[in-house]
């Protein structure tokens, strides 16, 4: 009886089963469709070949090279927070975490926005530095200026995960350890780092992905000169018109993500982090 | 020794916050600029607040936003929390797949989800507000089968059986049972999808018709000659709308814990 | 317990009521006969005359903007959109008309467009030699906004200044693809619509050599960049410079001695239209004077409406970074088309330089 029930009830994913096949499997066949022909509808693997192309491997390897220090960055900031946060000795704790996520309801946009205004040469930092006496930077459209704005934009989804799994772990063994003399770098390093990886992955995931295919960011803090991957495949689908080439570069991107994503973690448990309530 | 650490944490914290805040404190100053440029202080004004019901493209951008956003996240919900159910009791290697496919939008590119969703929606449909709300559940259920099923799976069954044995139709079981503990995983997964569709610029980029603009397109065609700085005092106002509503559930809930111990 | 019954009946009513309701609502995207679908540049128009052109012919206007020309061709190719009038820049016209993209305009319904300028109808030939396909609406110039305080008009006075290695950092580059490639083979003397390869990859050296010094490439921000005095030279378009120069006094802007392009932004109608009538009535509400000076006072590039003048004091007719003197128009040059494959030469050498 139960059993049959189950049955019955797994029919529940059905429209779902039925949307994911139309707007998120057919769509990869178009994609797919497209990058192995040509304009002209013919058969090519051109379109794949072409990341071989020095201007295609030069912008992959600096999306990567931005992807794998933002993600870092965010892990070392965010973890400490995640733990401190966790420590809190207050009742409500959702509270501040929820500070963590307001940011985003201002518009992301306009919040890049305002780092510009920060940044600029003539900037509020600079003047900040000038008015101590500090000299001034240079650093709003370089590199270090684009990964900052994507450490900014990604850190609540580091520190969202790693605070989920912090507070699954029994704080019993966390005292248990203290309590037998174990110094808390021990603690630290044997026992709450991995029981935390779960959530270290998935935010190192949420981080990591949209900062190798993010082309927003570069776009308002790079001023043009920091050509990421992203940005090469969004001038081929609007400024160059070559949708052949764009498809092709995304699943070479698509492909890309899923080989990092299988070395960082063999199961499929990514996002599972969520956001607490 | 533990003066310190509490004194470190703080200051780390406090780093933490302005890093996330700074930006968000330049925008609300410049809510109150009189100038129309936003890197030149022209002195205090409100007249950005008293226009901005007035700005018929800001507002027609916003009620489009909330239109898209409130469409959008309501029904990849519904669909999502669904779908949770029946994955939850589905076969091991068809839920296995269909996780998988759940995956695909959480992993891919949004560039690439967005064009493919494009071409799609070219090709058999047109391109409107409508394609928009599609494109929007499309990205956003997944986060809603991820917030529901971790709730489904750390809940025993024999609950749900025991009820069943006592009589009850499964519809009311599982009302009766499985829903009040799906609740929390089913609003947290509705705040997250609001918030990402509240958030998306690219997807709705490429996915959006003529004439439609949400307020993250809208900015994005918007930063050619400055933006209208309605525009600060309009997103100062929601941050703020937010902020309130923080703390009101704040209290709220503190409120509910003080009564829950007595 | 109560109450999380409560709240566990409303959520579940919420959502299947709301869903139900939102799947009937938000469907239907018809298009009325009514509608105008409209394509134009960023900010390029005044939004009360967008407003009072809805209001006094009933046309509901859908109103899309672009950023760039390649944009612009991009969003029309793509043809999920059937615009029905479209606000372009001179060479792109013409490629458009080579693909036989146009549809001819209707001179006798517009009865405005005799307040168009005779001389830039004529300097239209470049793109249009018939004058059959576009409507001018704005004009202007590229050239160098400065900052005097941090240049002198000197050093401006030439395109080389751009090279200048005391000013690392310092310069904002333009970020479209024809008009940074202008800048260099004005430089060198070449002819701007050189289809010369030799040359071009002279140009394409020459803006590899000058990233180094380059602060930023932009487009929509370069005016706000010049007003903060965040950098101390930016090439720009007239109009931008003549924005910029409002909120900065300091800022000037010129036309280097080399010379520079003169454009010009012309209303049309794509093949893909399907409401003509209407596409009709907005052009001539375009040309009408009224119209004509409020966008006029809110984009600040050169206006071909003769009407216009009479409007203006005498300082903004003077001003030559909004009406660009005589002199300078003679060493300015309209952009022509490229063929295919000098077009697609360009593009991958614009590639190449954003990648080095």
């Amino acid at each position: 009886m139960i059993s049959k029930l189950r049955t019955r009830t797994s029919f529940l994913a059905g429209p779902y089963a039925l949307w994911v096949l139309i707007c998120t499997v057919l769509p990869l066949l178009f994609i797919l469709y497209y990058a192995l022909t040509n304009d002209n509808g013919h058969f090519t693997l051109d379109n794949f070949t072409a990341i071989a192309d020095p201007i295609h491997l030069k912008s992959l390897w600096l999306s990567f090279q931005v992807a794998i220090i933002t993600t870092v960055i965010c892990l070392i900031m965010a973890y400490p927070a995640a733990l401190i946060l966790h420590n809190l000795k207050i009742s409500n704790k959702s509270f501040v975490v929820f500070l963590f996520i307001l940011p985003m309801w201002m518009n992301f946009m306009l919040r890049i926005l305002a780092w510009q205004n920060i940044l600029s040469n003539n900037g509020i930092l600079n003047n900040i530095l000038k008015f101590l006496g500090l000299g001034t930077i240079h650093i709003l459209y370089t590199k270090s200026a684009v990964i900052l704005g994507m450490v900014y934009d990604f850190l609540p989804y580091m520190i969202l995960p790693i605070y989920n799994s912090l507070s699954k772990i029994n704080d019993d063994i966390v005292e248990a350890a203290a309590d037998l003399g174990a110094k808390w770098h021990t603690i630290l390093f044997r026992i709450t780092l991995p029981l935390s990886k779960d959530g270290i992955i998935s935010g190192v995931i949420m981080v990591f992905v949209p900062s190798l295919s993010s082309f927003v960011v570069s776009n308002l803090l790079g001023g043009g000169k920091v050509l990421l991957i992203g940005n090469v495949i969004e001038q081929e689908f609007t400024l160059a018109r070559n949708w052949n080439l764009g498809s092709g570069l995304s699943i070479i991107l698509m492909i890309f993500v899923l080989l990092s994503m299988s070395i960082m973690n063999n199961e499929d448990d990514a996002g599972k982090g969520g956001m607490p309530l | 020794m533990k003066k310190i650490k509490t004194a470190t944490s703080a200051i780390y914290m406090a780093i933490i916050f302005l890093f996330l805040y700074a930006p968000i404190f330049v925008l609300i100053v410049l809510s109150f600029n009189d100038s129309m440029s936003r890197t030149v202080w022209g002195g205090f004004t409100l007249q950005w607040y008293a226009n901005l019901p007035f700005n018929d493209t800001i507002m027609d951008a916003l009620f489009t936003t909330l239109r898209i956003t409130i469409c959008s996240s309501l029904l990849a919900t519904v669909l999502g929390t669904s779908a949770a159910v029946g994955i939850h009791h589905m076969k091991k290697h068809h839920a296995a797949i269909m996780l998988g496919a759940t995956n695909i939008p959480l992993l891919n590119a949004d560039i690439v989800t967005g064009i493919s969703l494009m071409l799609l929606f070219t090709r058999f449909t047109s391109l409107g507000e409508f394609s928009v709300v599609l494109a929007h559940i499309t990205f956003s259920v997944p986060y809603v089968i991820f917030n529901v099923l971790p709730r489904l799976q750390s809940m025993s069954d024999s609950c749900f059986e025991a009820a069943m044995d006592l009589g009850a139709s499964p519809a009311y079981a599982f009302y009766k049972v499985i829903w009040p503990e799906l609740i929390p995983g089913v609003l947290s997964g509705f705040l997250m999808a609001v918030t990402m569709s509240l958030d998306d610029f690219t997807i709705t980029y490429f996915t959006k018709g003529a004439g439609v603009n949400t307020l993250s397109t809208m900015l994005y065609t918007e930063l050619r000659k400055g933006i209208q700085p309605e525009l600060y005092a309009l997103s100062t106002l929601l941050f703020l709308l937010a902020f309130v509503m923080l703390l009101i559930i704040n209290f709220k809930s503190r409120n509910q814990e003080v009564k829950n111990e007595n | 317990m109560k109450t999380k019954k409560i709240i566990s009946i409303i959520t579940s009513l919420a959502l299947v009521i709301s869903s139900s309701a939102l799947l009937t609502s938000c469907g239907s995207d018809a298009e009325s006969d009514n509608t105008l679908i409209v394509l134009n540049y960023g900010k390029y128009i005044e939004s009360d005359v967008l407003k009072r052109f809805q209001k006094e012919t009933g046309i509901t206007v859908k109103y899309e903007e672009y950023e760039s020309v390649e944009d612009m061709y991009a969003k029309y190719k793509a043809g999920s959109i059937n615009y029905d009038v479209i606000c372009t820049s001179d060479y792109m016209i013409e490629t458009l008309r080579s693909e036989g993209e146009l549809v001819p305009i209707d001179y006798d319904s517009l009865p405005n467009y005799k307040n168009i300028d005779p001389a830039i109808i004529e300097a239209s030939s470049s793109f249009d030699p018939q004058h059959n396909y576009s409507v001018p609406y704005f004009y202007g110039t590229v050239g160098i906004l400065y900052n005097q305080n941090m240049v002198d008009e000197e050093t401006v006075s030439s395109w080389n200044s751009l090279w200048d290695p005391e000013y690392k950092n310092q310069i904002v580059m333009i970020n479209s693809q024809r008009d940074a490639f202008m800048v260099p083979l004005k430089m060198m003397g070449y002819d701007i619509n050189t289809t010369d390869k030799s040359q071009l990859d002279a140009a394409y050296n020459k803006l590899c050599d000058e990233k180094q010094f380059v602060y930023a490439y932009l487009m929509d921000e370069t005016y706000e960049c010049m007003v903060s005095e965040d950098a101390a030279m930016a090439v720009c378009y007239s109009g931008e410079a003549a924005m910029g120069m409002e909120y900065n006094e300091n800022l000037a802007y010129t036309v280097p001695k080399e010379g520079g392009n003169l454009w010009i932004d012309s209303w049309f109608v794509p093949r893909t239209c399907k409401h003509y009538d209407a596409a009709m009535k907005w052009i001539d509400f375009m040309c009408e004077e009224e119209a004509a000076t409020e966008n006029f006072e809110y984009v600040w590039y050169a206006t071909p409406n003769l009407k216009v003048a009479q409007y203006q004091d005498e300082e903004t007719l003077a001003d030559e970074t909004v009406f660009p003197s005589k002199d300078t128009l003679e060493r300015c040059d309209i952009y022509k088309a490229y063929d295919k494959d000098t077009l697609d030469y360009t593009t991958l050498l614009w590639k190449k330089l954003k990648a080095y």
